[in-house]
């Protein structure tokens, strides 16, 4: 496991600068844990202070020290990613090895059913939801219906590998000594889908991060729960760039796009690692 | 041909069912739910001016019989279906009496348009240049394009749309920021109006594109690579077939085929960015209409444009699934 990491950070420079990035991110977002201010409160500092000793990243027009403010917010938007991210990965893995390994009858539905949620668009879904739901949907509740949305491209990767799997020596070894299908697929084919899970975990996070955004600068989302796409609306009803508060948006702006710049490199290095072609091209052999 | 036939009558069986299950889906999200949309009406009416208690009860039965809530839950299932079938989902709130699939047919161009032509110009010129860079790995001009496509390509479809306002809104002004067309055009066949719509369409058709070429570059520089190193490619050159050919008959047109699968399932989510776009322009599309509804409360519109969009996505994909076998003679043998 360690060798992997430190021959990815050593012959992909596109994983080391992915993963300073999300490390970066990571880290800030962890700093929310010792924060002093409560980041759901208003009016609590001087509103409108640029970035200064005191305030390193200025204060916005509601009074919220901009440091602290977004700390939580990536923290709630990135576990937000990583409960979707984990939810839709389970039904994927499941749904994939499923359909690829039994085979049949049971492939044809799993598929079909995976075909019609590919092409069911998700964001008036989306949009539906918070209609009726209002102010009741909380980030967990928006988790769960991202996550039933998340799985059907990746479950399709799965079932491919799953198939090929399937006529190899050892799957044939461990049916025939008695291994149930559940153990077959739980303790022989998952670690080999593991990779495929690793990368398409960070490509889940950015699109379920990206569609949090989306939705809350419409204002679709619980606005006073602190979030990446929060904090735009904020800045955004505030008219920030018109009043001059620029730092409102810029410092947001620039941490968004090294979160959804380092997980990206993350999830196509990771892809290439995958493909031993192109590993072995990079490599110079 | 008629395993042609075959493959068009099983797509367009799976259209049928993405469009049921669908409807369906936005059917049972809104009329499952606790919410009822008489009482939310009401209390909107109500919070800005004082009804007396009868006007209440009376807009109460009215706003029941209009949205047929007040059957057993099969029955508006049913309803539902029928009404939607006749293309009438009742009046909009947003502009009484206006039918919300008025308002829809009268955004559908405008969306239809920007959807269209973006996808397909980020479409052609992602897979050119990705395959081009593909091809010739060494080429330095593209190697830097493939950097900035990396870049751009994560960003989300608001953050690009947002910088793209700020830059010609703020600091270069020369180009319109909202708005499908200038006030002072009349709308009607003349060459002034299609001028028009088409200067204030460059910002948000660019924001889709900007976002959008990047996946097509990356995804097809990694495919023709692939290819590139396959035996048939290798002893097409030592054969003496020319670069050119190799490169188009060769290599791109079996580097395409995933693209095109890949195509139709990226319909969706360029159908959200535009959404996002349309609202950040201010454009008189679908989506501005959407977000519109939602604020407004308006429960038929939201159906409307929900399930309008909800087939037109999957009418889509339908139709890219179809120029699949032209390209894979594998699909047609199938």
């Amino acid at each position: 496991m360690f060798s992997i990491l430190r021959d990815l950070i050593r012959y992909n420079i596109e994983f080391a600068i992915g993963l300073a990035l999300v490390a970066i991110v990571v880290l800030f977002a962890a700093l929310s844990f010792f924060s002093p201010v409560d980041p759901t409160l208003i009016y609590v500092a001087i509103p409108d202070q640029p970035p200064s000793a005191q305030y390193w990243f200025g204060t916005n027009s509601r009074g919220q020290d901009l440091f602290w403010q977004l700390s939580a917010a990536f923290r709630n938007s990135l576990i937000f990613g990583i409960t979707v991210a984990v939810l839709s990965r389970i039904i994927s893995i499941a749904v994939g090895l499923a359909s690829g390994y039994i085979g049949g009858w049971v492939d044809r539905v799993l598929m079909f059913v995976n075909d019609i949620f590919v092409a069911i668009p998700i964001f008036p879904i989306l949009v539906l939801f918070y209609f009726v739901l209002r102010n009741n949907m909380d980030s967990f509740t928006l988790a769960l219906i991202m996550a039933c949305f998340g799985w059907p491209f990746d479950a399709r990767l799965i079932r491919s590998v799953a198939l090929g799997l399937k006529h190899r020596e050892f799957t044939r070894h461990a049916v025939f000594a008695g291994m149930s299908t559940r153990k077959v697929l739980l303790e022989e084919h998952l670690p080999y889908v593991m990779p495929i899970v690793f990368s398409t975990f960070m490509n889940n996070m950015l699109w379920s991060i990206g569609l949090e955004v989306t939705l809350a600068v419409l204002g679709f989302t619980n606005l006073n729960n602190p979030t990446i796409g929060t904090v735009l609306y904020w800045a955004n009803s505030h008219s920030a760039m018109v009043v001059g508060v620029w730092w409102w948006i810029l410092i947001p702006v620039i941490l968004i796009v090294m979160t959804f710049l380092g997980l990206f490199l993350l999830a196509i290095s990771m892809n290439e690692y995958i493909d031993p072609r192109s590993r072995l091209r990079r490599m110079g052999a | 041909m008629q395993g042609y036939l075959w493959f068009v009558g099983k797509r367009l069986l799976q259209l049928l069912a993405v469009i049921f299950c669908g409807i369906s889906a936005t059917f049972l999200v809104t009329h499952l739910s606790p919410v009822d949309p008489v009482e939310q009406v009401l209390g909107r009416l109500s919070a800005r001016s004082n009804l007396s208690p009868e006007a209440i009860a009376a807009t109460r039965a009215a706003l029941t019989e209009m949205y047929g809530t007040g059957q057993p839950i099969l029955q508006q299932y049913f309803n539902f279906w029928t009404r939607l079938l006749r293309g009438d989902l009742g009046p909009s709130l947003l502009a009484f009496p206006t039918p919300a699939m008025d308002l829809v047919g009268r955004a559908m161009p405008w969306t239809l348009g920007l959807l269209v032509t973006s996808t397909m110009i980020t479409f052609i010129i992602g897979n050119l240049l990705g395959a081009l860079a593909g091809y010739n790995p060494d080429n330095r001009f593209l190697k830097a394009f493939g950097l900035v496509a990396m870049g751009i390509q994560p960003i989300p479809y608001y953050v690009v749309a947002f910088i793209l306002l700020i830059i010609f809104g703020y600091f270069f002004p020369i180009l319109p920021v909202s708005g499908g067309f200038a006030m002072d055009v009349r709308p009607g066949l003349s060459w002034q109006f299609a001028g028009s719509i088409l200067q204030h369409s460059i910002l948000p058709a660019l924001s889709l594109v900007l976002v959008g070429f990047g996946g097509w570059f990356l995804g097809m520089r990694a495919l023709v690579s692939n290819v590139v190193n396959d035996d048939y490619v290798t002893y097409a050159e030592l054969a003496g077939v020319k670069r050119s050919t190799i490169a188009g008959g060769y290599v791109i047109r079996n580097a395409m085929v995933p693209q095109i699968t890949a195509l139709a399932m990226a319909i969706g989510g360029v159908f959200s960015g535009t959404v996002i776009t349309e609202q950040v322009f201010n454009y008189p599309g679908l989506g501005s209409l959407l977000i519109d509804a939602v604020n407004w409360g308006d429960y038929s519109l939201v159906l409307a444009v929900s399930t309008v969009s909800i087939t037109a996505v999957a009418g889509a994909i339908f139709i890219v699934d179809l120029l699949h076998p032209l390209l894979d003679p594998r699909v047609r043998a199938e």
